[in-house]
């Protein structure tokens, strides 16, 4: 599991009264449809959906957001920070306004993963793990995305793209606004 | 003789729709099923030697045999994490035809008395949750399952529910599997209690595998005699094989289970891309021992490959020519493990990443004669020491490995570097035409 340390910059909002109240709105609107799926005695058991959609609808999963979560299914605070700081999916500190994650392990490699992850590193300046500077791409290298037999993959905002080479690479990131 | 494909039949139909499925003698088997006592699906199951494609191996009628007689509710969770690297199999049941995942489940259900099932898809399959969202849809607007009855005969109501994970391969692991599905973190729990005593909420639950419970429909339409014949040894039927890495043609290969690892690399993956010869294949997904070019005439079943001293596990065949640095994809797979491991038992949390820092080391030239003998000390240190089998799992390619490709670590240390520099990914490194189940991909 990756755990990010934060910085003081970019705590973001700490408690549920500073998030917007539109967006606040938007996420209690969309708890019925995730609580549908789990027993009604076992509500916290939508965690995870829960904080999926948190971070749809803010972007990332800052203490605020993830105090909503936590309350509205009435689980404590500890136990939303617990899970988004467990899966890699979730963002616990602001990520650009597309995140690209190349899957560089071997299958993916041996088919020019680990060079297309390294070349965009290149293009945008980026660091694994960094945000280009107008604040468009989040950049990072990912573990087996289970599609091997079409690599080299990368995920898109969490869309898979598959067969990847240098040109189409250039074409779906030229298409990130 | 033309193969028998249970699996992949309709892949190349690219027709997932329920309307498809029944035009093609779909939701046959549930209705056969209905007609069964409960307990003779479970013995057709046994008989058919059908065992869990999710990577153990373990007879599936035994597994459910397990769950004790008089506690309710029980649960049923189905595996889509398919996160062991190499393996991509479950995501095509998913996207071509759910409905024979469904249709698995259901009987499943139905023969174990269960009314509630949850299938744990991997976050990073978006598509493949939406096309089973979609089909449980149809599913429950045709009334076949999600109402009070089964295809509106037998009184007997089940819900399915998809619950994505979100990037964690040990959510892969049964007991993990739980505590995400239960909302938590994924940290695995001891065994025993074994899941099918006390698993999700503390209820006796059943986890099997997506290929698993997809085959539960053929053996119960065309008998469990039919299916076990298809296979070899105490392994029913065929399994899907995903080839990856220097083949001609990788892709998803659907095969009785004893097939032979490398007439399915040489003649229908048509050998590597380049030509070289094969140098070395993971035969069942990242942590399974690795088999050097000169070792892989031989059967994927799971009791026979034992004694070539690796599993078939997962399915998932990684294939690499003479041109790739072994020690370049081995330090890679310590960095997946180092990655993913959850951290909860300390010789897996401390010994992966040092594994992987020494294996980097050695690629980039600074190794010592010192480090290999550590190297090759460390996998003792964390098999079988662990909650799960994640830190065996890790092991045991370090192990394969540096055992069977020991010279290049050594040339590694002697000549201060990596012989093959900038190429050590090996020389055909591009995207290639995929074969899934037909299908050009
Ligand atoms: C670290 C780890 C990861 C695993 N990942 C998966 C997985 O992604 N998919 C899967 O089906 N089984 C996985 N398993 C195996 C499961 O624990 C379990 O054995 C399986 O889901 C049972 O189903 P089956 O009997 O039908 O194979 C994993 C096991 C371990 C130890
Ligand atoms: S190695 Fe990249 S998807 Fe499996």
């Amino acid at each position: 599991m990756s755990h990010h340390d934060h910085s003081t910059a970019d705590r973001g909002p700490q408690e549920i009264a500073e998030l917007p109240k539109d967006k606040v709105a938007r996420f209690d609107a969309a708890l019925p449809e995730i609580l549908r799926r789990v027993p009604p005695d076992h509500k916290e058991a939508a965690m995870l959906a829960a904080l999926r959609r948190a971070q749809e609808i803010f972007g990332w999963l800052s203490p605020a957001a993830q105090k909503l979560a936590a309350d509205r299914l009435g689980a404590s605070a500890t136990r939303a920070e617990e899970v988004a700081t467990f899966y890699v999916m979730y963002h616990t500190r602001p990520v650009g306004r597309h995140v690209v994650e190349v899957c560089t392990n071997v299958s993916c490699s041996l088919a020019g993963g680990f060079d297309l992850f390294e070349d965009l590193k290149g293009k945008l300046a980026l660091e694994n793990g960094g945000t280009t500077a107008d604040g468009r791409i989040t950049l990072r290298q990912v573990e087996c995305l289970g599609s091997c037999g079409t690599a080299p993959v990368m995920l898109v905002d969490e869309e898979m793209h598959e067969g990847l080479t240098p040109q189409s690479v250039t074409q779906i990131l030229g298409g990130l606004k | 003789m033309s193969e028998t494909l249970i699996l992949t039949k309709r892949w190349p139909k690219k027709d997932p729709s329920l309307v498809g499925y029944r035009a093609d003698g779909g939701y046959a088997g549930l209705e056969k099923s209905l007609g069964m006592e409960p307990v003779a699906i479970v013995e057709q199951v046994k008989a058919s030697n059908l065992r869990g494609r999710g990577g153990a191996g373990f007879p599936t009628g035994l597994k459910w045999t397990f769950l004790p007689k008089d506690v309710r509710p029980r649960y049923l969770c189905i595996n889509a994490d398919e996160s062991e690297p190499g393996t991509f199999k479950d995501r095509y049941i998913c996207e071509y035809d759910p409905h024979m995942l469904l249709e698995g489940i259901a009987i499943t259900c139905f023969a174990l008395d269960i009314h509630l099932a949850y299938i744990y898809i991997r976050g990073e399959f978006a598509k493949q949750a939406r096309a089973l969202e979609k089909a449980i849809e149809e599913a429950v607007a045709a009334g076949i399952f999600g109402g009070p009855k089964l295809l509106g005969k037998a009184d007997f109501p089940l819900e399915v529910h998809v619950v994505r994970g979100a990037g964690a391969y040990i959510c892969g692991e049964e007991s993990a599997l739980m505590e995400s599905v239960e909302g938590k973190k994924g940290y695995p729990r001891f065994k025993p209690p074994f899941p099918a005593i006390i698993g999700l909420w503390g209820k006796p639950t059943i986890i099997n595998n997506v290929e698993t419970l997809a085959n539960v429909p053929w053996i119960v339409e065309h008998g469990a005699a039919a299916f076990a014949a298809l296979g070899a040894g105490k392994t029913g039927g065929t399994r899907l094989f995903g080839v990856s890495g220097n083949v001609k043609r990788p892709g998803v290969y659907e095969k009785p289970a004893g097939y032979n690892l490398k007439k399915l690399i040489m003649e229908d993956c048509g050998g590597t891309a380049s030509g070289r010869p094969v140098k070395a294949v993971i035969p069942g997904g990242s942590s399974s021992p690795v088999l050097r070019g000169d070792e892989i005439d031989i059967s994927l079943e799971p009791d026979a490959i034992k004694s070539a001293g690796t599993m078939s596990g997962s399915g998932g065949v990684i294939v690499m020519d003479e041109s790739v640095c072994m020690v370049r994809a081995l330090a890679r797979i310590a960095m997946f493990y180092a990655e993913e491991s959850c951290g909860q038992c300390t010789p897996c949390r401390q010994g992966t990443p040092w594994m992987w820092k020494i294996l980097e080391k050695i690629e980039r030239g600074e190794g010592t004669m010192k480090d290999l003998a550590l190297i090759e000390q460390l996998p003792g240190n964390i098999m079988g020491q662990t909650i799960c089998a994640l830190g065996d799992a890790a092991a045991m390619p370090v192990q394969s490995f540096v055992k069977k490709f020991r010279q290049e670590f050594v040339e590694h240390i002697e000549g201060r570097g990596c012989k093959h520099g900038e190429t050590a990914w090996g020389v055909s490194r591009q995207a290639r035409e995929a074969l899934v189940g037909g299908n050009r991909h």
